[in-house]
């Protein structure tokens, strides 16, 4: 049932290679996805209609699909529309609207979450908007948002192994394609599983601590 | 997009149905025992549990699927892709739903098992007379979403070849070469799908949260 020695120093370097694209997805969905979410959070919030309602479209169509959905709409879908793109791509927008639609939900309810008087206090000392949000509202709101955030950021790693169905070369496909080479399907798989629990329990573990740590600055 | 087309598509929907609610069923009772186990007064138990339910929770869904499907399946029993579906999700949502029970145990508020004590209830009678129907309200919200999450997760199973709403949606673009119609089509039957849940939680959660010790 187990992997022995030899297959698992055959068969690392290829997890290893699928570990390393996993990894580039989650970074890049990440990088696009969150700043991405702050725009659809203030999209949300603003006061005109059309910005709105496109926001809210956006957010609520990220969020209420499955990401798995997603993925195959953009991989699959937009080549229909003569838009191809390659499954790296394609992956990374997937899973970055899917991060937007998700941490935007996030961000708004923590820049909801500052006391009314600080964004009076802003426009008191005369900051235009766009000044009150990065110098006073944001630095408390992203505050307040970190520990969600982060553990957001774990299920969009593990939300990566999706990209299995749209041909990615990462972690689930190369486990998959050991087993379907040597028939040694559990082994493989059972080796991608401890290269997945080992990154996302200990970060598990970090975001509690961040969570237990930002809740003890909390004002109540 | 004919209808024939959307009847295609809507064969998928009793088996992500089926799926949803049989994972939900599963892990809302294995997460009992394992809720007790995370909480009891024994070391090595609480221990044990705590790291199952990190390790469950440490692994993707979708890798779950293979492992039980593939892993077990080729090598120690045959399952039918549904029941490996269920196993798989089964064993995530207990986790899950593990944590959701804890949770909402922690928020009873402790003066609950104080009183219990000061009326002589054994630990017993406190849990199932006084805290677990509290915590049963507050657990609901949650409880709610997660089925609403599990939901869009029951859409892994496609890969293992369960004919869900995901697996009927490929098998049409790729008969029609359409994709863009029916993977938006799929999308907006899983947000149909989460509506009534949402709806359903709002307002079972207005009746029973008057009913929470503060």
């Amino acid at each position: 049932m187990l992997p022995s020695l030899e297959e698992l120093s055959a068969w690392l370097p290829d997890l290893l290679s699928g570990l390393s694209i996993s990894l580039q997805v989650t970074a890049l969905s990440l990088l696009i996805g969150i700043p991405f979410g702050l725009l659809l959070a203030l999209g949300v919030l603003a006061k005109s209609r059309l910005t709105k309602i496109v926001a809210l479209f956006l957010v609520e169509v990220g969020r209420g699909a499955p990401a798995l959905v997603l993925l195959q709409f953009i991989y699959f879908g937009l080549p229909t529309t003569g838009l191809t793109l390659g499954s790296f791509t394609a992956a990374v927008i997937a899973l970055a609207w899917n991060t937007g639609a998700y941490t935007s939900e996030i961000i708004r309810a923590s820049l909801q979450s500052i006391p009314h008087g600080q964004r009076e206090a802003a426009v008191a000392i005369g900051l235009n908007r766009l000044d009150a949000l990065r110098y006073v509202l944001l630095p408390q709101g992203l505050r307040v948002a970190l520990p969600a955030l982060l553990a957001f950021s774990i299920l969009i790693f593990q939300g990566t192994s999706l990209c299995f169905t749209i041909a990615l070369p990462e972690l689930v496909s190369r486990a998959y394609e050991i087993g379907s080479n040597t028939f040694r399907y559990f082994p493989a798989l059972l080796a991608a599983g401890v290269l997945y629990a080992s990154i996302s329990i200990p970060a598990a573990l970090l975001v509690s601590h961040v969570e237990k740590r930002a809740g003890s600055y909390a004002q109540r | 997009m004919s209808t024939a087309d959307l009847f295609a598509i809507l064969r998928g929907l009793p088996w992500t149905v089926a799926l949803t609610l049989g994972a939900f069923l599963v892990g809302a009772v294995l997460g009992v025992p394992l809720v007790a186990a995370r909480q009891s007064r024994i070391l090595p138990l609480r221990f044990l549990a705590m790291i199952f339910i990190q390790i469950v929770r440490g692994i993707p869904p979708i890798l779950w699927l293979f492992i039980i499907f593939f892993g077990l399946g080729m090598s120690v029993f045959p399952i039918s892709p549904f029941n490996a579906a269920l196993a798989g999700l089964g064993l995530i949502a207990a986790a899950n739903m593990a944590e959701i029970y804890r949770g909402a145990l922690a928020s009873i508020h402790f003066g609950q098992w104080e009183a219990s004590s000061a009326l002589n209830l054994g630990r017993w009678s406190t849990l199932t007379d006084v805290v677990a129907p509290q915590a049963f309200r507050v657990a609901l919200p949650s409880a709610a979403s997660y089925l609403i999450g599990l939901m869009k997760e029951t859409a892994v199973a496609s890969t293992i070849g369960v004919s869900e709403l995901a697996f009927q949606g490929n098998q049409l673009s790729q008969l029609t070469f359409r994709g863009l119609e029916v993977f938006a089509l799929v999308g907006m039957f899983y947000i149909l799908l989460s509506l009534p849940v949402a709806w359903l939680s709002r307002v079972a959660d207005g009746y029973l949260q008057a009913k929470v010790a503060r």
